[in-house]
């Protein structure tokens, strides 16, 4: 694990290039198999392991220390697994100094140990590991490995250590599994290149980041094809042979909540899609909202009379696997064109193609992403003509442009140090709104937001609650905010809620700073009133 | 009840900083004062302006080197251990073991004692004298690294990740932001423990107090300037300076510079990102979480106080050991620029 964990410290802190290749193709070099073939999947986010859940961890740290001393550390901090990892106190309950287990030992224990055995499982690594080790098998537990390096750079790294093509290792990889040992032994050529195995597994899916401000403008629209985004889940039909499979996003199995869908897969091959409930285009039917798609989901079993009420169908955008063909070197539109063949011949009622937008400006699809001709659209999709199916989340690629949400004015009222990157920065925030109290106007708050500023506007946030600060509960801040004096932010939410347990009696999905009103005085911020009004209104 | 009364009229702080109004002193003034005592001569503690400056013969001299003759008006050396009457109240200086020359400082009147101990280590250090404990009523504690998560590893093994980057990258300068007084020196030895014997280039800034830890008797091998003019070839070079120059033109000298950065700060991922060092070392002058709360288990004093840093969490500590203590609210000391 020591190597493992090494490298994973200088990976993250070192921005060069050439310097990260160097760190990997040494890394690579050095260490033997299983270790380096784990390593490298759990780079590229390409490791599956059970997930230990962060209520557990908590508890466990909590079994040897205060827990308002944890409390106080993780706020200084700002991340569970790097908190853990530093305050575990290891000499309350020393190890037995055997060896430091192996990247390739810590995995194979967490894949083979029962739901009952993980918990001293967990423990057990955390006191056998120094506290780089620790944040490194804290962060493969909980799926949360974040490293900087692209599968490109992985390749890369691989590549420099023989004498083979990046793009046939890359093409290769996608159909192996960790820990690899084939690939490793046909790069540094002592065995024959590796059979890939079926496709009638779970592949992980491709995904797409958000349009932020100012993302779009260097971008050639005629290089993206764009689509409705559709308010479902996102699935991944299998099909090898008489196996089947409906898998969630995440890889979990979820054929038995949809054997109406199952039994309809007749094609070989893999698709991505949207799971939806209603009836098909092809059908002259209509995607329902997604709380009918809820009467189906988290179910083990299903009756008929659910199936007939809720259908569920799929709305196809990608071809992973065209029977044993791999698609996913293929450019989108190339996919997009053998998905049409597959979807054409397939059941009408169960299957359906995602249809494309046409637009030929951002402000074009701007106008149409804002006003969608169906309620269940919940934007617009973008995806570069010309891109390759890469899991995970790269920026460029794909992008996901979401319907305007709601704005207010509100002033800050409370504000927190930030987790993870912005540990150091007050960029948690608590505003309020005005409304009639007892005393005149008074705020209440309404809401919590932690982003949606830029890096530059988090400095101005920071400074202000820096020197605005009238009064401190633990590491809440409390701000300076009368009708005079405070910070005015535009805040952006998905949605409003009512709600009991809250004093304004709102509740907001999704809210985000989206705009500093450093022109705006606290007085001219919004009331409640005003946010009641935008409530959904009652059944 | 009377013991309390005691020691808050013994000391108490003011925004001068710690003050003792029977014998009309302060220690480590922000502001000028008329008569100082000095813990050690980090900037934030020792200042120029004062009348009468108490302190070590060392710390006497690194307030020398640093603002020049006339520093103050009158100084006087305090030995360490040997007890100085100001108006009856008795003061004595005990190595903290922060830096070369730093001393925590024991005030004592009508049988009431209290140490202040400025900042201070109980990890070994070749450069300075260790802190040695001092029986007291009233502990005053800095918490710079006073959360649970500050767990400092062993410095050597810290420089050993040094050396194996330069093994990996003999072809970029390291560059190690280090404190120019206590922190670069520690650095220096630490590297000469661990068996380098290449010339360490030194930031103009490090010079005189590297010259003055040398005549001091600490070995710190060859150095050198790293000077412009030269042109010499730092590739695979070991380059000491303070952090400040990190980011400044300086810097610019050196091809494709490895940053590393030697602090207990280092500890957080966090730190080490948004300061842009590649190459964290964490390497503290200041005691971690178990040696903080070892010293107070060592003193048990009557009481704690603490100050600079991250007092909640020591004085919950101290709560939960049944050991009365409060933050000190002491205002003008570095939140993070020496650490
Ligand atoms: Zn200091």
């Amino acid at each position: 694990m020591k190597a493992f964990s090494t490298l994973l410290d200088r990976l993250v802190l070192t921005p060069g290039r050439n310097a990260k290749l160097k760190l990997l193709t040494d890394y690579f070099r050095t260490v033997p198999d299983p270790d380096r073939g784990y390593a490298l999947a759990a780079i590229a986010g390409t490791l599956d392991v059970p997930h230990v859940k962060p209520k557990m961890l908590r508890e466990l740290v909590l079994e040897r220390m205060d827990e308002v001393l944890f409390r106080y550390s993780y706020d200084y901090v700002g991340d569970l697994a790097e908190t853990i990892s530093l305050v575990w106190d290891n000499e309350q309950d020393p190890p037995e100094r055997l060896s430091e287990p192996s990247l390739g030992s810590v995995i194979e224990s967490l894949n083979g140990a029962g739901r009952t055995a993980v918990r001293g499982l967990v423990r057990d690594l955390l006191n056998a590991l120094d506290p780089s080790g620790r944040y490194a098998f804290l962060k493969l537990a909980t799926g949360a490995m974040r490293v900087g390096v692209s599968k490109r750079l992985a390749v890369q790294a691989l590549a420099a250590l023989g004498e083979r093509d990046a793009n046939e290792i890359e093409a290769l990889w996608h159909g192996l599994s960790p820990p690899y040992r084939s690939l490793f032994d046909w790069i540094e050529g002592r065995a024959d290149r590796p059979e890939l195995k079926s496709p009638a597994i779970f592949h992980p899916v491709m995904l797409a980041n958000p349009v932020e401000e100012g993302d779009l403008d260097d971008l050639d629209p005629s290089h993206y094809a764009a689509e409705w985004k559709w308010d479902g889940i996102r699935i991944q039909l299998t099909r090898k042979g008489s196996l089947a499979r409906i898998f969630s996003r995440s890889g979990e199995d979820i054929s038995a909540s949809f054997p109406d869908v199952l039994d309809a897969i007749t094609f070989e091959g893999t698709v991505d899609g949207e799971l939806l409930v209603g009836g098909t285009f092809r059908s002259n039917g209509a995607a329902r909202p997604f709380s009918d798609l809820q009467q189906r989901l988290n179910r083990k079993g299903v009756t008929a009379r659910t199936m007939e009420e809720f259908p569920a169908f799929v709305r196809a955008y990608d071809l992973l696997f065209a029977g044993n063909e791999d698609m996913r070197p293929a450019p989108f539109l190339e996919r997009r064109q053998a998905l049409q063949h597959v979807i054409g011949a397939a059941d009408p009622l169960r299957f359906d193609l995602s249809p494309l937008v046409g637009f030929n400006s951002w402000d074009e699809l701007d106008r149409l992403r804002s006003a969608p001709p169906d309620p269940v659209i919940e934007g617009v999709m973008l995806k570069k003509l010309d891109s390759a199916y890469q899991a995970g989340r790269m920026k460029g690629p794909w992008f996901k442009w979401k319907r305007d949400p709601h704005n207010i004015d509100a002033v800050l009222i409370y504000a927190q140090r930030g987790h993870g990157k912005r540990s150091s920065f007050y960029s948690d925030f608590t505003f309020g709104v005005w409304t009639e109290g007892p005393e005149g106007d008074q705020l209440v708050p309404v809401g919590k937001a932690y982003f949606g500023f830029t890096d530059e506007e988090l400095k101005v946030l920071d400074r202000f609650v820096r020197n605005n600060t009238v009064d401190r509960f633990g590491p809440v801040r409390v701000l300076k905010a009368t009708k005079e004096e405070g910070f005015v932010v535009e805040v952006a939410f998905e949605g409003l809620n009512r709600s009991n347990r809250h004093k304004s009696g709102v509740a907001m999905r999704f809210p985000r700073i989206s705009r500093l009103r450093t022109d705006k005085r606290p007085a001219d911020a919004d009331r409640l009133e005003t946010l009641k009004a935008m409530l959904p209104r009652a059944e | 009840m009377s013991s309390k009364m005691n020691t808050d009229n013994l000391l108490f702080p003011t925004p001068e900083g710690l003050y003792c109004p029977i014998g009309d002193f302060h220690i480590d003034p922000v502001r000028p004062v008329q008569r100082a005592l000095i813990t050690h001569g980090h900037s934030d503690h020792a200042r120029a302006g004062h009348g009468a400056v108490l302190a070590s013969r060392e710390t006497l001299e690194i307030m020398r080197i640093r603002m020049g003759e006339g520093f103050c008006r009158t100084e006087q050396v305090a030995m360490p251990g040997e007890t100085i009457d100001i108006a009856g109240v008795r003061v004595s200086f005990h190595p903290a073991g922060h830096v070369l020359g730093s001393c925590q400082i024991r005030v004592e009147h009508a049988g009431t004692r209290i140490v202040a101990s400025g900042d201070y280590k109980r990890s070994l250090d070749p450069t300075c004298a260790a802190f040695e404990p001092v029986a007291c009523d009233v502990f005053i504690t800095e918490a710079t690294f006073g959360l649970p998560v500050f767990r400092h590893p062993d410095p050597l093994g810290e420089i050993r990740k040094l050396l194996a980057s330069l093994a990996q990258f003999p072809d970029r300068t390291h560059f190690v932001g280090a404190y120019a007084l206590g922190k670069a020196q520690r650095v220096i030895a630490l590297l000469r423990q661990a068996g380098y014997d290449k010339p360490v280039y030194m930031h103009g800034a490090l010079v005189r107090l590297c010259e003055f830890y040398q005549a001091e008797g600490i070995d710190l091998g060859e150095l050198r300037v790293a000077v412009e003019e030269e042109k010499a070839d730092f590739r695979g070079a070991v380059v000491v300076g303070p952090p400040s120059a990190f980011s400044g033109v300086w810097m610019r000298r050196f091809a494709d510079p490895l940053p590393a950065f030697a602090s207990g700060w280092m500890m957080v991922r966090q730190r080490a990102r948004q300061r842009g060092v590649e190459l964290p070392l964490v390497i503290s002058d200041h005691c971690d979480w178990p040696e903080l709360t070892a010293t107070i288990r060592d003193i048990m004093p009557g009481e704690v106080w603490v100050t600079h840093g991250r007092e909640e969490a020591l004085v919950r500590w101290c709560e939960l050991q049944g050991i009365a203590a409060r933050p000190l609210h002491l205002v003008g000391y570095e939140d993070e620029g020496d650490a």
